[in-house]
């Protein structure tokens, strides 16, 4: 899919909330050999969210260090999307929040919650592209995050994180990369879901890689390679959707991109597998770094099941921005280790008296 | 449910207030205040400006709350510091991302929006400004 006029990241920006718990000591809250049982997926320890913290917050920190890099007034936003499957309410919109929280559009702004399992938040971007590129806006709002859930004991639990991250598109005049080309690829694939009601995800295990991961990323990337003639060698960088730390690099290997090329925007070995915002978390460690001219393949995947892939394309503007706000890895060295207690408490997974009072 | 439920219109009255630090400006006596009023709590005047007050600021003082009050018991122990932003107007607020014996007077603090209470599972999820110690200076 192109657009009728250039489109473009005019900012982006990530957040990752200060809190990691080990594997080993989730391991060892549930009796298990972590060697055994979670070393071969690569996630050595995760983020969670504080106490205080949620899908909204961080959004709006992600989306506020994205505003920061774009440097345009947030009143000509027009259109302000969070993708995400851990909605802070069922009902009611994370995206007003937001909308109020960074004085958006004054108000004037389209605003919606996207749910596609792990990829909502690159399909809230396909949607902006599409706005700005038909000119109906100017500029949009778009942004991945999540408190993934993993139920206790669950394998999920090993890799479900914490974090987000925002992209501000705009019109290719102003843009630090280049959106050039972008292709979804969907197919009613039941590897993962959650019921309404439901606190925990189901999920397929073996089930999740190869008709579900692999076939949908594999399936969108070669179709845009193929719609825009590009092969895997014309590219810097390449971002896959993170669900564990060897995923990524097997599904690139076998479309043909070298290990050098992905880990740039491998984050998942550090913080877990932030589900809609794991594609964009890596495509903004790689646009933390990445030299103008660069060219950057992004396959996101979400159950249920498909991919969203993009051609983009880096433009000289990127060095004047790259510094305006913090880097991922800023926020995945800044940590504190937590135990499977203050796990449980942060993720409130503690359900209190209904009068209790402390004392 | 003994808990205290949030006041609905009280809450949307002031979301400029807690989400974006909506703050006056006097242009009588050219004062700052938090929060935002019509009425200028320095002069009394009504000739009162809005203001986005900025971000960042330091600690003056601080102190650590572990017998909280109905509805914030979950989040014990807390700080509540006193706050002088950049432009010199001081607030009160919770830190947050940091633990109570990390917190000195004179650290320097940023906004972020935080969950401030959430009353249960059905009614609504309070938000509004914490400070955290900086990120990047």
């Amino acid at each position: 899919m192109k657009p009728d006029r250039d489109v473009g990241i005019v900012g982006w920006g990530a957040y990752v909330p200060r809190y990691r718990i080990r594997s080993e000591e989730l391991a060892r809250a549930w009796g298990r050999s972590w060697k055994r049982y979670a070393a071969g997926i690569m996630v050595e320890e995760k983020s969670l969210p504080g106490i205080d913290e949620d899908t909204f917050t961080i959004a709006y920190e992600a989306a506020y260090n994205a505003l920061l890099r774009a440097r345009i007034d947030p009143r000509r936003i027009g259109a302000t999307y969070v993708g995400t499957e851990s909605k802070p309410y069922a009902v009611k919109p994370t995206a007003t929040l937001l909308v109020e929280a960074l004085d958006i559009g004054e108000r004037r702004t389209t605003g919606a919650d996207f749910e596609f399992a792990c990829k909502a938040g690159t399909e809230a971007l396909q949607a902006a592209i599409g706005l700005v590129g038909s000119g109906m806006i100017d500029y949009g709002l778009v942004v991945g995050a999540d408190t993934a859930q993993g139920a206790p004991g669950d394998a999920l639990e090993y890799t479900a994180a914490s974090g987000g991250a925002a992209l501000v598109i705009g019109p290719g005049k102003d843009s630090v990369a280049l959106i050039k080309a972008s292709l979804s690829y969907v197919s009613d694939t039941p590897d993962f879901w959650r019921r309404q009601h439901e606190r925990y995800p189901a999920h397929t295990r073996a089930f999740t890689g190869e008709p579900a991961y692999f076939h949908h990323i594999m399936s969108a990337a070669r179709a845009l390679m193929d719609q825009i003639n590009t092969s895997p060698e014309d590219y810097d960088y390449a971002v896959f959707h993170q669900p564990n730390g060897k995923f990524p690099l097997r599904v690139g290997q076998k479309l043909g991109f070298s290990p050098e090329k992905i880990k740039p925007g491998l984050i998942t070995s550090y913080i877990g597998n932030t589900y809609s915002g794991s594609a964009l978390i890596g495509l903004s460690a790689v646009l933390d770094i990445a030299p103008p001219e660069s060219k950057i393949l992004v396959v996101s995947f979400g159950s249920g099941a498909g991919s969203d892939a993009f051609h983009i394309e880096v433009t000289d503007k990127i060095e004047n921005v790259r510094e305006l706000a913090p880097k991922v890895m800023d926020y995945i060295q800044r940590k504190r280790y937590v135990d499977y207690t203050v796990y449980a408490r942060n993720r409130r997974m503690i359900h209190m008296m209904k009068d209790f009072s402390g004392y | 449910m003994v808990l205290e439920r949030t006041s609905i219109p009280l809450y949307w009255r002031d979301r400029g207030i807690k989400y974006r630090l909506l703050g006056g400006e006097c242009k009588s006596c050219n004062r700052r205040f938090f929060p935002y009023r019509k009425v200028c709590p320095h002069c009394g005047s009504t000739d009162v400006n809005k203001v986005n007050l900025p971000r960042r600021g330091r600690v003056v003082s601080f102190t650590v709350v572990h017998n909280a009050p109905r509805g914030f018991e979950y989040y014990t122990p807390y700080v509540i510091a006193l706050i002088e932003l950049k432009d010199g107007t001081r607030l009160l607020s919770q830190l947050t991302d940091v633990e109570p014996d990390e917190v000195r007077e004179g650290m320097e603090v940023e906004m972020v929006i935080r969950i401030h209470r959430t009353c249960g599972e059905s009614w609504l999820i309070a938000y509004g400004y914490k400070f955290r110690p900086v990120l990047k200076k």
